[in-house]
């Protein structure tokens, strides 16, 4: 039964041993074989994305209008000059997410609980947790940024605060915590119902059974889809240029209207990527390792 | 210690009905439990064992009936299930172990969140017990890398570390491989032995015989026959006692 795993592959982890004898006697040889496509699809990727990338850039760089793009869009010379603002801009966009980040991870929480709380007595929490989030999934970001960001200022409220900084990240947090909130919900739906039994039998309350027993399952589920929802704030935080906050792309905005040329939008998409894709491997990374952990992955 | 049938009864269950939409459950239990005495519910799958526990613990509330603890309604309106659920245990099938504590930690949430019991005194008492359960070098283990029979024990030890008046177990052994599941009779039988008053639903007519002082048999959620256990599993007097007592001798399980 067990496959003579001296002369074959290297000792498994836990993970393929218990898979192992599923596979029967053949066990060692179709992972070999595996193995060897799997050197040999490393090696045709390689060589077809070289070949794929150098006739793309071939064809761009040869074309007729490649020196005019160059021009609005890659001029060092633009590059340079836009980006000391640009970067500047750039380090208010992170404020500004991390700052939001935080407060929607939390808002969201406790919106989610108390749309998961039971019995009638907490109906109309139940109720107004619900309102809030078909309100602020259902309305547009750019929607909710020019209500709250242009219109309340407009009111002339006396001591409500008229900062589009201010505005511009209360309305990230309020849309974006309503979406966050469905997805620790469906965390929380997704954690047995037994454990609830489990829990309420030793005699915890309702609140205690969330915050003990089902709240730390459920976001240990749904930290994917929340990093997911991190890399998309990363970017989202960028709308709130439109309320005139001298943020990355207000920059860029304000470089171009003066001088016409484009690389200042460039500037800013490098400093976005340079960002986002950290945190992009980051989800890719943990997912990953919360699959292995779980014994998901046989090979 | 053994059951004295002479002392009111520590647990009191009387005419529960319990439906779950159009689905009757139970239609009418009674139940009485004497203060030590073990009581084995059996049956065939579906019979409303299982509910009739959850309904002790008041994981489900009843339709109508009344259970009394100790010679106090537990039941109905007006009561603080968490404060009942103090003093009742139950294990469940399935053994509802949370996977993201540990098993000391599994142990130590009831006392030290409900009762308020401090942390250091808390972790003490649980050693005690998973020691006695022998599970002393497994307490910093979380649930996934123990057997079915060791996570059985533990929680078996998380319900029994408040020391309640009364211990439920569903069907415990149920899940577990042939080859564990008498490590876990074993310390039940312990339990047992201590004077623990339990109500065990449950499939092992020869652990039944062993520990029970009543049997009570289970059908179209009633109790169709109670008595001790050498009565009603050697000469049951009805028929469908019978005929699942067959059955169970045929799959070889007594």
């Amino acid at each position: 039964m067990t496959p003579d795993i001296g002369s074959g592959p290297p000792p498994a982890p836990p993970g393929r041993a218990r898979a192992a004898p599923q596979s029967g006697g053949g066990g060692a040889s179709w992972r070999h074989e595996l193995g060897e496509e799997g050197a040999r699809g490393a090696l045709i990727a390689f060589v077809a994305t070289v070949v794929f990338v150098g006739v793309a850039v071939w064809l761009v760089l040869s074309s007729d209008t490649w020196p005019d793009v160059q021009q609005q869009f890659f001029n060092p010379e633009d590059f340079r000059e836009s980006w000391p603002d640009v970067l500047g801009g750039f380090w208010l966009d992170i404020k500004m997410f991390v700052i939001a980040e935080v407060l929607i991870l939390a808002f969201g929480l406790l919106v989610a609980v108390v749309r998961s709380l039971r019995g009638p007595a907490f109906f109309p929490l139940r109720a107004l947790s619900v309102i809030y989030i078909d309100l602020f999934r259902g309305i547009p970001i750019l929607l909710i940024l020019f209500l709250l960001g242009f219109g309340v200022p407009a009111l002339q409220l006396p001591g409500v605060p008229n900062d589009p900084l201010f505005w511009g990240v209360t309305s990230l947090v309020l849309s974006y915590a309503a979406y966050t909130a469905e997805v620790y919900r469906s965390g929380i739906d997704s954690v047995h119902e037994s454990q609830r039994a489990a829990a309420r039998s030793l005699g915890l309350t309702q609140w205690q059974t969330l915050r003990f027993a089902i709240v730390p399952q459920a976001i240990r589920n749904v930290v994917p889809a929340l990093l997911n929802g991190l890399v998309s704030l990363q970017k989202d935080v960028a709308l709130v240029s439109v309320l005139g906050v001298r943020e990355a792309v207000r920059e860029a905005e304000i470089y171009k209207s003066r001088t016409f040329n484009y690389t200042s939008f460039v500037a800013a998409t490098v400093l976005f990527l340079l960002a986002s894709i950290p945190l992009a491997r980051l989800t890719d990374w943990y997912t990953r390792r919360e699959r292995q952990r779980r014994g998901q992955v046989v090979a | 210690m053994t059951a004295d049938p002479t002392s009111p009864p520590l647990l009191k269950v009387s005419g529960v009905h319990k439906s779950f939409g159009a689905k009757v459950v139970l239609q009418g239990v009674d139940l009485e439990v004497a203060p030590h005495g073990v009581v084995c519910l059996i049956g065939p799958s579906g019979c409303g064992k299982s509910t009739l526990l959850r309904c002790i613990n008041l994981l489900e509330p009843l339709d109508a009936g009344l259970i009394e603890l100790d010679g106090e309604r537990i039941s109905g309106k007006g009561i603080n299930a968490n404060a009942v659920r103090r003093r009742v245990g139950i294990v469940f099938q399935s053994f509802n172990l949370f996977p993201h504590l540990s098993v000391l930690d599994n142990v130590t949430l009831g006392p030290r969140r409900v009762r308020k019991v401090p942390r250091r005194q808390a972790e003490e008492r649980a050693r005690e017990v998973l020691d006695r359960f022998g599970l002393g070098d497994k307490v910093d283990d979380y649930p996934d890398r123990l057997s079915g029979g060791q996570q059985q024990r533990a929680a078996i030890a998380r319900a029994i570390v408040g020391d309640p008046e009364l211990l439920l177990l569903d069907e415990v052994t149920s899940a577990l491989d042939p080859e564990l599941v008498g490590e876990v009779l074993t310390v039940i039988r312990d339990l047992a032995a201590g004077g623990m008053t339990m109500v065990l639903a449950t499939h092992e007519m020869g652990f039944a015989r062993d520990v029970a002082d009543q049997v009570c048999f289970l059908h179209e959620g009633r109790v169709l026959e109670a008595g001790p256990p050498a009565q009603i599993l050697k000469d049951p007097q009805e028929a469908r006692t019978r005929q699942f007592l067959a059955r169970v001798i045929a799959a070889g399980r007594l």
